[in-house]
C-alpha cells in the first residue's frame, strides 16, 4: 500500500492507519446508551397490537376494556390516525389500518400506559372481530388475472413502477451467439437482525414542536416523513427534531420511517407526555422488513470466444403488503445487470407483486446480492459450455477503466482484474481435484460514489475551531457502526495536521447537524467524507493565511502536520496550531475559524430510459472460495474465503476489514442458512434458534486483500465499502457446490436439504 | 412477592428487595440503571446479556434474580480500573475492531473474561467455542476473534510480567 499524500508527497499521518473506532472505548465499557438506555422523565410506553389474519376485513374493534385498565393512558386504532398519514414512497400505508388488514404485521391498534407490563396486558383486552378474506402469498400468482386484489384502488397486484431497460439488440445478439444458457433462479426472505432491537421515543414541547429519538439511517429524511405526519395531524409549521441514539446496527433496516415511529409520534401527541416503543425480538423478526424475495428469468450468451453477446433477465420481486423502498431496488438491479462486465446487449424487466406476505425492504446490497447470484452462476454454467475457464471468462469480459457502459456509467477507477488477481493466488481455481472440494469465484460492482436516488445525493458539514487546537465537525452523515465517526476524523485531521484525538465528530442530531440523504449506497465515506474534507480545506485556507502573515512565509510553502504550521523550505519558520488560532481569535478584528461545506456528488439522475451516471465512481471486486460438500449430508463448509475489494483507498484498513468480514458472513449467511420462513404470511421462525446465523463457532478466517486504485473523486482517493462485502457471496458459494460436487443450486439458501435432493436428482 | 438478597457486584456488597419473577436482567438494567449489560433477545438465544455468577458465564435474561442471592456477580461496568483504564480484553476489542455498532460488546467481553479466567491459554477453538453463543451481526467474528486471542495474550504477557 502506498501511503504517501500526492499533495504534499509525504507520507501520510492519520489516513491509512488502523485507528481504532473512536466510540469503542465507551461501548467497551458498556457506557454506550442505546435506544434500550434512554428513559426520559414521564415516559410512558407504548404498544402495538397486530393482525391476526393475512387477509381480513376487520368487523369491529372494542377498546372500551382496555381503555378502563389502570395505567392506560390511551388506545388509538385506526380510526384515530389522520387519513393523510401514510408511509412509504408509494403512500399505502397507514401506521394503523382501518377497515382492513392486509398481512399478519398490520397494526391494528396501540397503546401507551405507565409501564410496558400494563401496555402489553391492555392489547391482550382488545377485542377484534375479523371476516377473512382470500389471501395470496405467491407473487407470481398474484399477477395472474383471478387473482384476489390486495389494495382495492389499484386494479392489479403489480405496482406500476418503470423498471425496464432494454439497450441495444438483445434478440439479434442471442441469434448471433454461439453459446447461450438459460436459468431460474430464487432468492428468499432474509432479515437484517440488527442486535439492538428498533425502537422510538417521541415527545412534544409545550408548542407541540416533536422531538424523536429514533434508530434511523436517514436524520433527514425522517425528518421530512415526521414532518408530513405533523401536518397530516393538523400541525403545521411545527419543528421536528430528530435524534439517533446509537444504534445496534443498521444494514439498510432504518432506511425508512415506519410505523412503531409514527405510532410513537401519535400517542405522545394524544398524552402529550414522552412515548417509548421498544421492540422485542420476536416483534423485531416479524414486524421489520427483510430483503425482496425474487423469482429471476436470466438467459446470457457469449461467442466462440467468451466474449459475452448479450443479458437478458426478467424478474418478479414479491412486495409483500405495502411498499417501502424495497420496490426500488430494481433501480440497483439495473447496475450489476448492465455494467458488471462489458456487455453491450442488455434487457430487463422487474414487476414488484403485493402479496399478503411481510413488506421487503432496503437491505446491505438493496437488489445487487439477487441479481448477483444470477448473473455470476450462469457467467459459470456459460463457461462450461463454450469449454472456457471460468476465470478466464471473468477476464475476458472483465471492466476497464474509462469504460462507458451500456447504462451510460463512467467507469472511473476499476481494479476489477486486480482482484480476480489477488482471488486467484489466495485460491487457486485451477488446481487437481479433491474429493467432496470445489472451488468458485464471483465478482461484483457497486455503487462507490454516491447514488443518485434521491433529488439530492448530498451531505453537509459544518466545521469549527477552538483556541486550543481542537476541531467539532457537525457531519450530515450518520454513524451506525461502521465507522464514519473515525472516516470524518481522520479525513479532516489529515487535512488540518492534527492528530485523530483532536477531533469530535457530532452526527445525528438534525438540531445541530446538517441536511444528509442518509447512511445508504456505501456513500457515507465518499460523500461525507469529501464534504468534510471540503470544510476542512476551506478552514485551512484561513490558517495559512494567517501563518503566513505571522511566520513571513508564502502560503503555498506551508505545512500543517502533527499539530504544528512550519515552512516546507525553512522549518525554522513554525508555530503550534492552536498558538496560531489564539493569535487569530485574541488580535483587532478578531477571528474564529469554522466554515462549512455541502458536498453534492457530480451523479445523474437516471433518465427514462434509466441511463445516467448513477455514481461518481464504482467499486469492484471478487470473492474466491473453497468448499467442502458431504455427499452424505448435503452440507456445505467453508474452508477458505477470499474477498478482495477495489477500495479506491483504505482510509483505515481496520474499519475497512472490519466491513469486509461483515459483509462477507452475513453473504454467507445469505447463501448458506437464513430464511425467514413464512406460512401463509405467518413468520414461523421469529427467534435466533430458528432464524440460522453465523456464530463464532461457524466462523472461518477470512483473507481481505484490499487493491487501491486512488479514485480521483474520492476523498483521498477513497470510494465505498460498506455494502460489497456480501454482495458476490452466494454465487462464489453456489459456483464451488457445483465444483465439488456437480449440481447447481439456483434456490437460496443452500441448504443441506436441496443438495441432498440435487444430488439424488443427478444420480437418478 | 419480594425477597431480600444480598451479593456481590463488581466487588462491592449489596442488598435488594427482589420480586420472584424479576430475571438478572431486569434487575441490572431497570431497577439499579446498570444499562451496560444489553438485551439482545431475553431468551436465552444471543449473548448480549453475559455477566459472570461465581466465575460463570450465564445470560442475565434466563437467571432469576432471587438465585443472585450469595453470589458474586461480574458485569461489563466492573471491568475497567477505577482510574479509567480498561481491562485487557477491553483494550484489545477496541484495538482489534472487535467492536462496530457495539451492541453485543459487553456480552462478547464478558465470556470472554469467564473464558480467559477459566483457562488463560485457551486457543482460537476453545474461544469460537466459548462465544458460540454471543450473536455479532456486524462483525462477522474475523476481528472479534482475534480480539480475544490479543487478550489472552496481553494477559499472560502481564501475569508473566508478576511473576517474574
Ligand atoms: S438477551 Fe439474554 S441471551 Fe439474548
Ligand atoms: S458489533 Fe454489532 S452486533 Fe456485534
Amino acid at each position: 500500500m502506498n501511503n504517501i499524500n500526492p499533495d504534499t508527497n509525504q507520507e501520510f499521518c492519520v489516513i491509512g492507519k488502523r485507528i481504532p473506532k473512536l466510540d469503542a472505548a465507551q461501548k467497551a465499557m458498556g457506557r454506550a446508551e442505546y435506544i434500550q438506555d434512554i428513559r426520559l422523565p414521564g415516559m410512558l410506553y407504548g404498544k402495538i397490537l397486530y393482525s391476526k389474519f393475512a387477509h381480513a376485513r376487520i368487523v369491529k374493534i372494542d377498546i372500551s376494556r382496555a381503555k378502563a385498565l389502570s395505567g392506560v393512558h390511551a388506545v388509538l386504532i385506526g380510526e384515530d390516525v389522520p387519513d393523510k398519514m401514510r408511509m412509504g414512497f408509494y403512500k399505502d400505508n397507514p401506521p394503523i389500518k382501518k377497515g382492513k388488514v392486509c398481512s399478519f404485521r398490520d397494526e391494528v391498534a396501540a397503546v401507551a400506559a405507565t409501564t410496558p407490563e400494563i401496555a402489553k396486558k391492555a392489547l391482550g383486552l382488545i377485542e377484534i372481530e375479523y371476516e377473512e378474506l382470500p389471501a395470496i402469498f405467491d407473487p407470481e400468482k398474484a399477477m395472474e388475472k383471478d387473482a384476489p386484489i390486495i389494495h382495492e384502488m389499484h386494479k392489479s397486484n403489480v405496482l406500476n413502477l418503470p423498471w425496464h431497460l432494454d439497450y441495444g439488440d438483445v434478440e439479434k445478439a442471442e441469434k448471433a451467439s454461439a453459446f447461450v444458457v438459460e436459468e431460474r433462479f430464487t432468492t428468499q426472505w432474509v432479515t437484517h437482525c440488527c442486535l439492538g432491537t428498533s425502537g422510538a421515543i417521541a415527545l412534544f414541547d409545550a408548542k407541540s414542536n416533536l422531538t424523536i429519538h429514533t434508530n434511523t439511517q436517514i436524520p433527514s429524511l425522517a425528518q421530512k416523513d415526521f414532518l408530513e405526519s405533523l401536518k397530516a395531524m393538523g400541525l403545521k409549521n411545527k419543528r421536528v427534531r430528530v435524534i439517533k441514539p446509537i444504534i445496534g446496527g443498521g444494514f439498510g433496516s432504518k432506511l425508512d420511517t415506519y410505523a412503531y415511529e409514527h405510532i410513537a409520534i401519535l400517542l405522545a401527541h394524544a398524552v402529550r407526555k414522552p412515548v417509548k416503543i421498544l421492540f422485542d425480538r420476536a416483534e423485531e423478526f416479524k414486524a421489520t422488513s427483510t430483503r425482496q424475495p425474487t423469482v429471476i428469468y436470466i438467459k446470457q450468451g457469449c461467442d466462440k470466444t467468451g466474449k459475452l453477446t448479450f443479458r437478458d433477465m426478467r424478474m418478479v420481486l414479491d412486495n409483500g403488503a405495502y411498499t417501502s423502498w424495497g420496490a426500488t431496488t430494481p433501480s440497483v438491479m439495473m447496475m450489476p445487470i448492465t455494467s458488471l462486465y462489458r456487455v453491450d446487449n442488455v434487457r430487463y424487466d422487474a414487476k414488484c407483486v403485493y402479496t399478503n406476505n411481510t413488506y421487503a425492504q432496503a437491505m446491505r446490497g438493496y437488489g445487487n446480492p439477487q441479481a448477483t447470484f444470477a448473473i455470476e452462476s450462469t457467467l459459470d454454467m456459460l463457461a462450461e459450455k463454450a469449454g472456457i475457464d471460468r476465470v478466464e471468462i471473468r477476464r475476458i469480459n472483465k471492466n476497464h477503466p474509462g469504460d462507458t457502459t451500456p447504462q451510460g456509467f463512467k467507469i472511473t477507477s476499476c481494479g476489477l482484474s486486480e482482484c480476480i488477481d489477488a482471488v486467484q493466488k489466495q485460491i487457486p481455481m485451477d488446481g487437481p481435484k479433491e474429493k467432496g472440494i470445489g472451488t468458485g469465484i464471483a465478482s461484483l460492482i457497486h455503487v462507490g460514489g454516491g447514488a443518485r436516488i434521491y433529488k439530492s445525493d448530498g451531505c453537509g458539514a459544518i466545521l469549527k475551531m477552538d483556541d486550543y487546537g481542537k476541531v467539532d465537525i457537525f457531519t450530515g452523515g450518520t454513524d451506525m457502526g461502521q465507522g464514519l465517526d473515525n472516516i470524518t476524523a481522520q479525513i479532516v485531521a489529515e487535512e488540518l495536521g492534527l492528530f485523530v484525538e483532536d477531533i469530535n465528530v457530532v452526527h445525528s442530531d438534525t438540531d445541530v447537524c446538517p441536511w444528509d440523504v442518509g447512511a445508504h449506497a456505501s456513500r457515507s465515506t465518499f460523500v461525507a467524507g469529501n464534504a468534510a474534507l471540503g470544510a476542512a480545506k476551506k478552514v485551512k485556507e484561513t490558517l495559512l493565511a494567517y501563518g503566513s502573515k505571522l511566520l513571513n512565509v508564502l502560503p503555498e510553502d506551508l505545512v500543517l502536520r502533527k499539530r504544528m504550521i512550519f515552512s516546507a523550505k525553512d522549518p525554522e519558520k513554525t508555530m503550534p496550531i492552536d498558538k496560531l488560532l489564539r493569535k487569530a481569535h485574541f488580535s483587532p478584528q478578531g477571528k474564529m475559524l469554522m466554515a462549512d461545506f455541502f458536498y453534492d456528488p457530480d451523479n445523474e439522475n437516471m433518465g427514462k430510459d434509466f441511463k445516467g451516471n448513477l455514481s461518481v465512481t464504482y467499486a469492484f471486486g471478487a470473492h474466491g472460495v473453497r468448499v467442502h460438500v458431504d455427499e452424505e449430508t448435503g452440507k456445505v463448509k467453508v474452508l477458505d474465503y477470499v474477498a478482495a475489494h477495489d477500495v479506491g483507498r483504505a482510509i483505515n484498513p481496520l474499519l475497512l476489514e472490519g466491513q469486509v468480514y461483515g459483509g462477507v458472513v452475513m453473504g454467507l449467511g445469505y447463501a448458506l442458512t437464513e430464511e425467514v420462513i413464512l406460512k401463509d404470511g405467518e413468520t414461523m421462525n421469529a427467534n435466533f434458534r430458528d432464524y440460522k446465523l453465523f456464530t463464532a463457532k461457524d466462523a472461518i478466517r477470512i483473507k481481505a486483500p484490499v487493491v487501491e486504485t486512488y479514485d480521483e473523486f474520492g476523498p483521498f482517493g477513497a470510494k465505498g465499502i460498506g455494502e460489497p462485502g456480501c454482495v458476490p457471496t452466494a454465487p462464489a458459494i453456489a459456483n464451488a457446490v457445483y465444483d465439488a460436487v456437480g449440481v447447481r443450486i439456483t434456490d437460496l439458501p443452500i441448504t443441506p436439504e436441496k443438495v441432498l435432493a440435487a444430488l439424488k436428482k443427478k444420480k437418478g | 412477592m419480594t425477597t431480600p438478597i444480598s451479593f456481590i457486584l463488581n466487588g462491592d456488597e449489596l442488598f435488594h428487595e427482589v420480586k420472584d419473577h424479576w430475571t438478572l436482567l431486569h434487575l441490572l438494567r431497570e431497577e439499579m440503571g446498570l444499562i451496560g449489560t444489553k438485551e439482545g433477545c431475553g431468551n436465552g438465544e444471543c449473548g448480549a446479556c453475559t455477566v459472570i455468577v461465581d466465575g460463570l458465564a450465564v445470560n442475565a435474561c434466563l437467571y432469576l434474580a432471587v438465585d443472585l442471592d450469595g453470589k458474586r456477580l461480574e458485569t461489563i461496568e466492573g471491568l475497567a480500573g477505577s482510574d479509567g483504564t480498561l481491562h485487557p480484553i477491553q483494550q484489545s476489542f477496541v484495538d482489534e475492531g472487535g467492536i462496530q455498532c457495539g451492541f453485543c460488546s459487553p456480552g462478547m467481553i464478558m465470556s470472554s473474561k469467564a473464558l480467559l479466567d477459566q483457562n488463560p491459554t485457551a486457543g482460537h477453538e476453545d474461544i469460537k467455542h466459548a462465544l458460540a453463543g454471543n450473536i455479532c451481526r456486524c462483525t462477522g467474528y474475523v476481528q472479534i476473534l482475534e480480539s480475544v486471542e490479543a487478550a489472552r495474550d496481553r494477559l499472560s504477557e502481564q501475569a508473566g510480567g508478576r511473576n517474574e
